[in-house]
């Protein structure tokens, strides 16, 4: 399969219902968890989350140190990776080392944002991703479409579709009927596999944990059934202690799916113990950097890594909603995929990103950690801004602006040009104007002609 | 005894929908207010400083503070502008100590003109007559800087013979967005016409917001495809008998 172009997503309508629908349940089920007063100290915990994180960062040396100490404590060990190679390196040389060749993987944006499967797979290591959605998408051959649904664009008939193409298994449209195939698929690879590799949602520095929350099993059956897991995490999902978790686990699932509390949460702290029944023989936190030290030392921005990818930002995001995941340069789509995309892979790259937003700020309305997502557009923005289009504009902007009498000159031609017309609406103008902004205005919708008088006008004529 | 305020009507009413400026002057001198009109005054800046230009959005920030100096309260008939001025103004002057005073200094003075009803004119019936149904969009810097959520609704109950009825996407972005709207003209006419839709659905003969650019888009929207329903400025709303 192959992705949808942001045009081609503009003027899909089934397309466009499936994202409307899906991403407009994921609001729903927040506001319901929310709303009503059912969590009364709601602000409270977004105004402690966002502390927390804040605090965590300023200090994060220190409690990366700790985690390290405690997890090596436990009996696991920390591997520190620079970017995603270094990542792979370490996974590749540890399954070379204990002659395993297939890896289950549950879910983890980390691993998506340094393309680890296909690093793996390129060495010929088998890499199953066993959450469904990332079933689904890995088969596709996708980038996820969502930061926590990760094919939320497909319906189950391109599941049943892409089932057929990839399994050689019958059609079949029945969401549970697809669920029990990948299921049985997937319960094999998990009998087999030799290492387990997950994300992390959380890492807790006291106590050297690694937290995953998730519905469907897969992650524990990850950590659990093979003998080696690694947790993959980036070094910014830091909390300090245990004791802090309880805000954020109100925080993410209701912000998530509306969920007081996903259906598991695990805390991973080190291989099986000797009085221990189960559990993984090793146990091993690969944490990773890949840009994320040179985000810390950006103050003013440093807040994008407060984030604890819920994606409630695009749920709500009405530009995400229109355009979808794949209309966004990176495995990070939406309001927050928005603003830490040019810090980790350069503004240079895809400089009309920041741009590509109303600035309506429901992201910083829902955001659970407080990121004021808006504010960080506007910081991007202005850092692009020496390499903008709109450099000629604004200095004519500030020029009329700053001189009434030019503007008033300025307006009175210009749109005398256009031709006044009381209370009526236009679908062409003349040229220039035709070939100016007003071009794009008109594509899509008719402008207002000119009144016959300005404010200004009106004023002056009535003090007479 | 109301005393005397001083409108900032913003540039897009100036010479687009002066309507909705004349509109407010009518209502603040129903209620007795003495309106000036300075005429120096052109634009809030907000085109420049949400473009990140800095240099520019300051050059005609100061341009504001210089006209409006000394006014006791400054009435704006937009939330977005009004925003402008009392949040971000401090933003693009955030070092300059000296500039920072005169900003401050401004802020509690400005008013967004709905809300200078409420708080400080203290009414929320004006005396006005509107029979017709109407649904309110709530524009987002009104609604997330402002927090103006029942300020304008409140005002819309008492108007006689109007019929208020919700939109199931009022909170919903319009799609504007300033630049936003030419820069990438699809996405934010495909907002557009989900507001729209979301609109029709209420069956209102009008769509009633404090925000003249919202306003805009989406009666450029509702006029590209065939559609009646008016838009109007609250202010307008409130001057009608």
């Amino acid at each position: 399969m192959r992705e949808n172009t942001r045009q081609e997503t503009l003027d899909d309508p089934k397309l466009q219902l499936a994202l409307y629908t899906a991403t407009g349940r994921l609001m729903d089920h927040r506001k319901k968890a929310i709303g009503g007063g059912k969590v009364p100290e709601y602000q409270d915990l977004r105004t402690r989350a966002a502390a927390v994180k804040r605090h965590t960062l300023d200090y994060l040396d220190v409690y990366l140190t700790q985690f390290e100490a405690a997890v090596q404590a436990n009996g696991g060990k920390v591997i520190w990776a620079r970017d995603g190679a270094e990542a792979a390196d370490f996974i590749l040389s540890l399954a070379k080392e204990k002659g395993e060749s297939l890896i289950v993987k549950s879910k983890s944006m980390t691993s998506e944002e340094i393309h680890l499967n296909d690093r793996l797979i390129k060495h010929e290591l088998e890499t199953v991703e066993t959450d469904l959605g990332e079933y689904i998408i890995q088969l596709a051959g996708l980038r996820p479409y969502h930061i926590v649904a990760p094919a939320l664009q497909m319906t189950r008939y391109d599941v049943s579709t892409l089932f057929e193409e990839k399994l050689g298994i019958a059609k079949d449209d029945v969401i549970e009927n697809q669920t029990m195939t990948a299921r049985r698929v997937l319960r094999e690879k998990f009998l087999a596999a030799g290492i387990g590799i997950t994300g992390a949602n959380f890492l807790v520095a006291d106590s050297g944990a690694v937290v995953i929350v998730e519905n469907e099993g897969n992650a524990r059956l990850s950590s659990s059934a093979p003998k080696i897991q690694i947790a993959i995490a980036g070094i910014e999902k830091m909390i300090p202690r245990v004791r802090d978790l309880g805000v954020f686990l109100a925080l993410l699932g209701r912000s998530a799916t509306g969920q007081a509390l996903t259906s598991y949460t695990s805390i991973l702290s080190g291989p099986r113990r000797k009085d221990e029944r189960d559990g993984p023989e090793e146990f091993y936190v690969v944490l990773l950097d890949a840009g994320r030290t040179k985000l810390l030392a950006d103050k003013e921005k440093r807040e994008s890594l407060q984030c604890i990818r819920c994606g409630a930002c695009l749920n709500y995001c009405p530009v995400y909603r229109k355009v979808g995941g794949h209309s966004y340069p990176w495995v990070y789509s939406g309001p927050i995929g928005k603003i830490i995309t040019p810090q980790f892979q350069g503004k240079e790259k895809d400089p009309w990103l920041p741009f590509m937003s109303s600035l309506c700020g429901v992201c910083a309305e829902v955001c659970p950690v407080k990121i004021d997502i808006p504010k960080i557009l506007l910081a991007l923005r202005r850092e692009s801004q020496k390499s903008s289009d709109d450099a000629g504009a604004m200095k004519w902007f500030a020029r009329l602006m700053t001189r009434p009498w030019l503007y008033r000159l300025a307006a009175s031609f210009g749109l005398g040009w256009l031709g006044r017309k009381d209370g009526v609406w236009v679908r062409e103008v003349k040229w220039p104007a035709s070939s100016g902004p007003l071009k794009d205005w008109l594509a899509v919708r008719d402008f207002p002609a000119p009144p016959e008088q300005s404010f200004r006008d009106w004023w002056e004529k009535r003090r007479k | 005894m109301p005393g005397r305020v001083s409108i900032f009507v913003t540039c897009i009413l100036d010479q687009l929908f002066p309507k909705a400026g004349v509109a407010m002057v009518a209502v603040l001198e129903r209620l007795g207010y003495d309106v000036e009109f300075r005429k120096e005054q052109t634009c809030c800046g907000q085109p420049a400083f949400n473009s990140g230009f800095h240099d520019e959005a300051r050059a005609v920030a100061r341009h504001f503070l210089d006209v409006f100096d000394g006014a006791e309260h400054i009435v704006v008939p937009s939330g977005s502008c009004t925003s402008m001025i009392s949040h971000h103004f401090a933003d693009i002057f955030a070092g300059d100590t000296k500039m920072l005073q005169r900003v401050h200094a401004i802020e509690p003075r400005v008013h967004e003109f709905s809300t200078f009803l409420l708080n400080v004119a203290q009414t929320d019936d004006v005396g006005a007559r509107f029979p017709q149904r109407v649904t309110y969009h709530d524009s987002c810097h009104a609604l997330r800087e402002l927090g103006m959520k029942d300020v304008p609704r409140r005002l819309l109950r008492k108007v006689k013979d109007l019929e208020l009825i919700e939109m199931d996407t009022a909170e919903e972005c319009c799609g504007f967005g300033g630049t936003f709207s030419v820069k990438f003209a699809q996405i934010s006419s495909g907002m557009a016409n989900t507001k729209v839709d979301s609109i029709l659905k209420t069956g209102a003969s009008h769509v009633v917001s404090v925000d003249s650019s919202c306003l805009m888009q989406l009666r450029g929207t509702l006029s590209r495809s065939g559609h009646k329903v008016e838009t109007i400025h609250l202010a307008e709303v409130l001057a009608a008998r």
